[in-house]
């Protein structure tokens, strides 16, 4: 296919016998090379340029705001999680005036919350029989000097640790003292 | 001692059809490649592990950076046209059918609509100088961004039939009020769930 046909196919006119010319082939080979490299480069660059996202749901609003509905959740199952300035965090269990877990200082990542967290999880399987008491609810507070990466990631560590219930609200005065003052 | 006699042939294998096998997906990459588009508004936008595609079509991406400065981008030029359209109608600014049309090919933009006219009649390159597009205004004295993003819902639920989709592309360094503030206008609107633009990184870190 890739030869070139030099050779005279008629041949034999007048009883002449030409000798046969060897066949010029093309090494196609470097340019296999390159076509490969080229696709290649367009393969991940076509894959990798659509933009990722991440799901956010939050919840409506509600129509009447002089009437604020309250859920009531169980303490033992409530992390809240307190972001502020410098991707500084704080986690509370329960209330926060009556914390089972008072307020410490936490870092983002796999040796951090993530570690916290997946604890948790695994001690309400523990301790609660019933499979609806065993989800964690992370409540997410951000005050106003923390960043929207902080919250890309504390979204990102639910999405890790598999949290389903959890809840971006606005942060509370007294807690943002808190975080202020550590 | 006979000597045994090594065929010496020249391992050649005939490249024509990987060759062929080659150029034709190169030729479909090539094709299907979307070029990337220069940015009007550069952000760097944080990592995460989720990798959720965004849809193609029926989106509108909100893109947050530069100390709360916002720009809007609606995929499909018929929705952008339809949403300058009903902008003019809303707040009683006319358009000549001109600089709909070029509206239509732009992909995103960050201006107040009093300035739009003369964003439109500038050249691409000229429109992504940094620092010409200030932002959209969507404080509590003038929110321009709410009625774009009504008016960009009302123009795909007339053409498209498909509820539009809202994604917020924001920078890692944009403070958090400046993201709230966003997600607040989109909620007063009863949109409630939309997507957040991110990277990708691994598990471990």
């Amino acid at each position: 296919m890739a030869e070139l046909n030099t050779g005279d196919s008629g041949g034999g006119k007048g009883g002449k016998v030409r000798s046969k010319k060897a066949n010029g082939k093309v090494d196609l080979t470097a340019m296999v090379d390159l076509a490969f490299l080229l696709i290649t480069f367009f393969m991940l660059t076509t894959s990798l340029s659509k933009p990722q996202s991440m799901p956010l749901g939050m919840p409506e609003k509600p129509k009447d705001p002089t009437k604020e509905e309250t859920i009531d959740v169980a303490d033992n199952r409530s992390m809240t999680i307190l972001i502020g300035e410098n991707n500084k965090m704080m986690m509370y269990m329960g209330k926060f005036d009556a914390p089972l877990e008072a307020a410490a200082v936490y870092s983002f990542g796999k040796d951090g919350i993530r570690k916290k967290i997946i604890e948790k999880q695994a001690m309400l399987k523990q301790t609660e029989s019933d499979p609806k008491k065993q989800e964690l609810i992370v409540i997410i507070k951000q005050n106003k000097k923390s960043t929207y990466k902080n919250m890309i990631d504390i979204l990102d560590e639910m999405a890790i640790t598999n949290v389903k219930i959890y809840a971006i609200v606005a942060i509370e005065k007294n807690e943002n003292a808190l975080l202020e003052k550590k | 001692m006979s000597k045994v006699k090594m065929s010496k042939k020249a391992t050649s294998i005939d490249m024509t059809a990987m060759c062929d096998v080659a150029f034709l997906l190169l030729t479909f990459f090539i094709l299907t490649a979307t070029a990337k588009q220069p940015e009007a508004l550069p952000v760097d936008t944080p990592a995460s592990t989720v990798s959720t595609k965004l849809p193609e079509k029926d989106l509108a991406i909100i893109t947050i950076g530069n100390k709360g400065t916002v720009f809007l981008g609606i995929k499909g030029p018929d929705i952008r046209r339809k949403t300058l359209e009903n902008m003019a109608q809303k707040l009683n600014i006319k358009f000549t059918p001109d600089e709909i049309q070029s509206f239509g090919l732009m992909d995103e933009f960050g201006v107040p609509i009093s300035q739009l006219n003369a964003l439109l009649k500038m050249k691409s390159s000229e429109r992504n100088v940094e620092g010409l597009q200030k932002g959209i205004p969507h404080d509590s004295i003038e929110n321009q961004l709410k009625d774009w993003v009504y008016a960009a819902r009302s123009a795909n639920a007339e053409l498209h039939n498909e509820p539009l989709q809202f994604a917020i592309k924001g920078d890692s360094k944009e403070q958090y009020p400046a993201v709230k503030k966003v997600m607040d206008i989109l909620q007063d609107q009863d949109v409630n769930k939309f997507s957040l633009i991110t990277g990708l990184r691994g598990k471990d870190f």
